[in-house]
């Protein structure tokens, strides 16, 4: 079976890329390959060399570890010296506002607070390209708009580019340079679309409201193929 | 929607503290007693059924001692070193045999996991192993060994080597795939796979192998202990059925105690284990 066919993108340095599609036209496979957790079975994935983190829907933070050591493991497997970790460790927690929450073990954090600790650990990566998979869907709606205003500032801070797989459209508008919408079966690029505002955005920016509507047309008259 | 979320980038964090476990609750003197009473109940419970046969008189005193009897027995094999010469001969091989179990567990259970071959070939024996009784091993033993201290130390050890070894595989196969993904994206190859990754994953499992398995060494270290007699040395189980040989049932009686209290108290430290580690991980309710 092939999950993705003939997709050709071209990412830009700092870029914040989302990709959009529905349940099964293979966006995460394709962030997959980016990672190399998967190879592909024909083409290439050119990243240059640079370094890639990874954030995944659930938190996979390890339960054996506190918030601090999740984040702390990550400088550890990269290499960092120990004299330089324990005041990194602190600066990402803060970063991520979850100064303080240091020896919090993974079950007695919230569901965002899980999520803001898995992206000190990305950020503790230190990669200039950082994959998202669907990290927010399980947040609910006050916690993810929250968490879409943090990402902003630190893919603005840090430079950072990102790409974003989602299936909610408003979230890939509120937050992409650009919006990559994925055909299923096999995964094609269908539609690419600029989004033009300016940052840092709001959530209920009307602009955001009007351009996702059109994408959402797009999107279901696209499935509503699949589905005949 | 929410009207007044602001595009200031640093908003106050909307998530709250999720419910907190319970804490580990402080020793008092009311937390020791409610935890001791209901054992003591039970204690007393069957001491009185034992007692009221005595007074039924349904098996003479020299078959059946009275609970008080067995309690000065018990009493007086405290106040005598040779006791605690048999303990420390008992303990020793447990500790030495148990050690060895875990050792030689260990290794197979990596092996199983790591060798395709090993997992085809071992790995359905290692579930027969489990299930059969360690004491059909000691005739073997003994003819192999001899009436020696090998032969004992070699049914101790196959008896909770499988549980550990399975224990192990159970672990490593269990760990969950997502954060072997994790562990990778965060450039955990190797040995440091190992280490960071899949080792402490796998505790829980493992901890549970090695209680079960101790409780498989005690079992046939015992069982060891009442087939080969060992001129010149003392042991518990050597004891017992001397005691049950010379006709002395509240000596019988009084070691069975010591034998089951020694198991209660390993048994309590892995618990306790068990407890810490489920606790940590949140892996517990509210229980």
């Amino acid at each position: 079976m092939t999950a993705l066919n003939d997709v050709d993108l071209d990412i830009s340095e700092g870029e914040f890329l989302c990709i959009v599609g529905a349940s099964g036209c293979g966006k995460s496979t394709l962030l997959n390959l980016i990672a190399g957790l998967d190879t592909p079975t024909a083409g290439t994935i050119e990243t240059g060399g640079r370094r890639v983190a990874f954030m995944f829907q659930e938190a996979t933070l390890f339960p054996w570890l506190t918030a601090g050591q999740n984040v702390d493991l990550a400088l550890k497997l990269r290499g960092v010296p120990k004299a330089q970790r324990k005041a990194r460790v602190d600066e990402l927690l803060t970063l991520v506002h979850l100064g303080g929450r240091h020896n919090k073990r993974p079950h007695e954090l919230s569901g965002g607070m899980r999520q803001r600790t898995a992206l000190a650990r990305v950020l503790a990566q230190d990669a200039q390209i950082v994959l998202m998979d669907e990290p927010f869907a399980a947040l609910d709606a006050m916690t993810r708009d929250s968490m879409h205003d943090e990402i902003e500032r630190l893919h603005h801070e840090l430079g950072l580019t990102i790409v974003f797989v989602t299936h909610n459209v408003r979230e890939a508008v509120r937050l992409s340079d650009r919006t990559v919408l994925f055909s299923s079966s096999p995964g094609r690029v269908k539609a690419q679309i600029h989004v033009p505002f300016a940052r840092p955005r709001t959530a209920d920016d009307p602009d955001i409201a009007i351009l996702s509507g059109e994408l959402t047309d797009k999107l279901k008259a696209e499935v509503a193929q699949h589905v005949r | 929607m929410s009207v007044d979320v602001q595009p200031t980038p640093v908003v106050e964090v909307p998530d709250g503290d999720a419910p907190r476990p319970p804490e580990p609750r402080q020793i008092t003197a009311h937390s020791i007693w409610s935890w001791i009473w209901p054992k003591l109940v039970a204690v007393g419970m069957v001491v009185l059924v034992w007692q009221v046969l005595i007074w039924q008189e349904w098996k003479p005193d020299y078959v059946l001692p009275s609970p008080w009897t067995v309690a000065q027995t018990l009493w007086d094999d405290i106040t005598s070193p040779r006791l605690w010469s048999s303990m420390q001969t008992t303990l020793t091989r447990a500790v030495r045999g148990y050690s060895l179990a875990i050792l030689i567990g260990t290794m197979l259970g990596i092996a199983v996991v790591q060798w395709k071959v090993f997992r085809l070939g071992a790995g359905s024996l290692i579930a027969g192993l489990q299930t059969m009784p360690s004491i059909a091993w000691f005739p073997l033993a003994i003819l192999l060994f001899g009436l020696d201290d090998s032969a004992i130390m070699f049914v101790v050890i196959i008896g909770a080597a499988p549980s550990i070894a399975s224990g192990v595989i159970t672990g490593i196969d269990e760990v969950p795939p997502p954060l072997l993904r994790a562990g990778k994206m965060l450039g955990a190859r190797g040995v440091d796979r190992y280490r960071y990754i899949v080792l402490p994953a796998a505790m829980p499992s493992y901890v549970q192998g090695m209680r079960q398995g101790w409780a498989f060494s005690w079992r046939s270290l015992l069982a060891g202990e009442l087939l080969v007699t060992i001129a010149g040395t003392t042991s518990i189980g050597g004891d017992l059925q001397l005691a049950r040989q010379f006709g002395h049932p509240d000596q019988v009686l009084a070691l069975m105690i010591v034998i089951l209290v020694l198991g209660m108290i390993v048994d309590g430290i892995f618990s306790f284990f068990t407890r810490r580690i489920r606790l940590r991980r949140g892996l517990t309710g509210a229980s």
